[in-house]
């Protein structure tokens, strides 16, 4: 379907897709078998100028918003979800600088991460906090012109491979959720170390690790915002990369519908190629519907939330959630249309299904989504006009 | 620094079929890119340019007016001009033409520290162009470069591929250097440069803006001429060796006496 792009946007997808197809798919097997971090493919990303392509012009990037995060973020997931993971996560941890930081920390990061020279992360979740963010445990605790961080952060997208981190640690332990703050971490400041690799179900390009901080003393100038914002910090930038997850999920699904589709046209079973029978264009027919349902609503929602909207975490949730199921479902489909080949390794499907998982669980489970959506809903029917939309 | 990048528009050769009866490419149908080649020479002019910001990288060919795509392809990468050497007059040249045409065209973008080639191009496939541009432009040249680094602003260390092994020279600048896949993986093609490129108008020289007499180019200027092309016939005769290493060098002895091959 025709969405109306600018030449800039188009522009944006036919790089994006260039990428995936010159450089991603040849290797994404490798990559998810040997679990390697695609140091080389991000390489050729930061040539592309991608990595800029949501920080505004005067800090070296593209200047683009969420929708065009989204379209580049789709045509790298039909390559690979783990390369464009590590690719998303760098803009995840810019996200903070860039939307609460001080004109310094903008200056001294923004460039470096938008060029793609430095790629940056986003370091919140931790042993015992996943969807409860107010149980972060790391601690902040200001001394002088420092701060000094003690704590572990797991599950860390880029961890280890970024060079900057947006770290979220408890400040006034005594004020719950307004008592977290954000701030700057830089690989190699003192006391600031990597634990270890996690083995995953997919996405095993990436690099999932974890942090720790044994009484890392950085600046007091890397705060991010003041004391106490890291809470508002978190849920804004959710509201800005959530759609780029329903975005990875969209591009998973059209690859696995792709492959589907042709293998379903090339497979010859009782004499005709299968996609003659209904069975098959019935689920080819599900899956495509799918997928278009899904893109539209990413896109809708990415153009909104470039507008500013007061309600738009409920909108990002609802992007996230659908398109991260379309993906699961889709693959899920692909594999049973590619069936006993479907299974095994040879094939891309498998690993799209592997992969597919984890936008369901990341970036806030796909459950913690519906309570967003939901509690939003509660407010706005307890406070409501009879309006037309 | 000023590097200046030829390349060259071929047919994409997984298509070429020659005409059996006239002996020549079928090139109606087939796809025109840039030859394969071309891509590392503009990739070793574009890793000069990151890291010396000062280089301006101009790339050049010479073609019908399609080959602008070739232009084009190179200005989304990064460089940043683009000539096309077109006019009905260049048709049908020879190696010889071929380098006398953009010598013309290089002497009109002096000072040009650097001229860069692929090794060949993959259509005629002679490997001269290269070397026959800086005899004409009187300048030093290096063939088959795998890799170079700069000894001083004026001065290149390469590493050229030989029969033997390999050579390390130093080259003095200005120079021409043809180059090996080795130089580095060729780049993608970049949002702003891609930007750029669409919006750049690539200027068109021919005889007059080179100042060359239309004699001196194209087939008129050619001291060769291709007479005939022909794909070689293909012999099916041929013997398949069995066995261990010494009962198959037994049979392949035997079997060259027979041919009387001779000293056996």
């Amino acid at each position: 379907m025709d969405y109306f792009l600018t030449e800039e946007q188009r522009l944006l997808q036919e790089i994006a897709y260039e990428v995936t197809r010159e450089w991603i798919r040849p290797v994404r097997a490798q990559l998810d078998e040997a679990e390697e971090f695609p140091t080389r493919l991000l390489k050729i990303l930061a040539k592309t100028d991608l990595f800029g392509v949501c920080v505004p012009e005067e800090y070296g990037g593209l200047g683009g918003g969420v929708f065009e995060n989204c379209l580049v973020v789709e045509q790298l997931a039909r390559g690979c979800v783990g390369v464009a993971t590590s690719f998303a996560a760098s803009g995840l941890g810019a996200y903070p600088i860039l939307l609460f930081g001080s004109e310094e920390l903008k200056k001294k990061y923004l460039p470096d991460i938008a060029s793609g020279k430095r790629l940056a992360a986003f370091a919140l979740t931790e042993p015992g906090a996943g969807s409860d963010v107010s149980a972060i445990r790391t601690r902040a605790v200001k001394s002088g012109d420092e701060y000094i961080i003690t704590g572990t952060k797991q599950w860390i997208t880029n961890g280890g491979e970024a060079d900057v981190y947006s770290v979220f640690a408890i400040t006034d332990p005594t004020k719950g959720p307004r008592g977290a703050s954000c701030f700057v971490v830089e690989k190699g400041d003192p006391g600031f170390s990597f634990g270890k690799k996690e083995v995953k179900l997919g996405i095993r390009a990436s690099a999932t690790r974890e942090l720790i901080f044994d009484e890392c003393r950085i600046p007091r100038d890397r705060l991010i915002g003041r004391e106490g914002m890291g809470f508002i910090i978190a849920m804004k930038t959710f509201d800005k990369s959530r759609p780029g997850i329903g975005a990875l999920g969209v591009g998973l699904a059209q690859e696995a519908l792709d492959i589907a589709a042709e293998y379903a046209r090339k497979r010859v079973q009782f004499g005709k190629s299968i996609i003659s029978f209904q069975a098959i264009q019935h689920k080819l027919a599900d899956m495509a519907t799918k997928v278009e349902a899904a893109r539209a609503l990413v896109y809708s929602v990415a153009r909104y939330l470039d507008a500013e909207p007061k309600d738009a975490s409920k909108y990002a949730a609802m992007s996230k959630i659908f398109a991260s199921d379309v993906a699961v479902e889709v693959a899920l489909e692909a594999v049973q249309i590619l069936g006993g080949y479907g299974y095994m390794r040879d094939y891309p499907v498998e690993k799209l299904l592997r992969d597919a998982k984890i936008l369901q669980i990341y970036e806030g489970t796909n459950e913690i989504q519906r309570n967003i959506i939901g509690q939003e809903l509660n407010k706005e029917y307890g406070k409501k006009k009879e309006t037309i939309l | 620094m000023h590097i200046v990048v030829c390349l060259k528009q071929v047919p994409e050769s997984q298509n070429v079929r020659i005409d059996p009866k006239t002996n020549t490419l079928i090139r109606q149908g087939v796809a025109s890119v840039l030859n394969p080649f071309d891509y590392f020479a503009l990739e070793a002019a574009l890793t000069i340019k990151d890291e010396r910001l000062d280089t301006k990288v101009t790339a050049i060919t010479m073609g019908p007016p399609q080959a602008k795509e070739v232009l084009m392809d190179a200005l989304s990468r990064g460089a940043d001009d683009a000539i096309l050497i077109s006019h009905r007059a260049f048709a049908g040249a020879d190696t010889w033409a071929t380098s006398f045409t953009l010598a013309a065209a290089i002497r009109r973008l002096e000072p040009v520290d650097l001229i860069v080639c692929g090794k060949q191009a993959i259509d005629g496939d002679t490997a001269q162009v290269g070397p026959e541009l800086a005899t004409i432009l009187n300048r030093p040249y290096a063939t088959y470069v795998k890799s170079f680094e700069f000894v001083d602003d004026s001065h290149l260390k390469i590493t050229r591929q030989t029969d033997e092994g390999v050579a390390v020279w130093r080259l003095p600048l200005p120079a021409l250097v043809t180059v090996l896949k080795d130089v580095g993986e060729p780049r993608p093609r970049s949002y702003r440069a891609t930007l750029r490129a669409r919006r750049y108008e690539i200027p068109v020289w021919g005889p007059e803006e080179l100042g060359v007499d239309e004699d001196s180019v194209g087939l008129k200027g050619s001291y060769t001429q291709v007479v005939r092309i022909f794909s070689p016939e293909r012999k099916k005769d041929r013997i398949m060796l069995r066995g261990s290493v010494e009962e198959m060098v037994d049979e392949l002895y035997y079997w060259l006496k027979e041919q009387r091959v001779p000293g056996l």
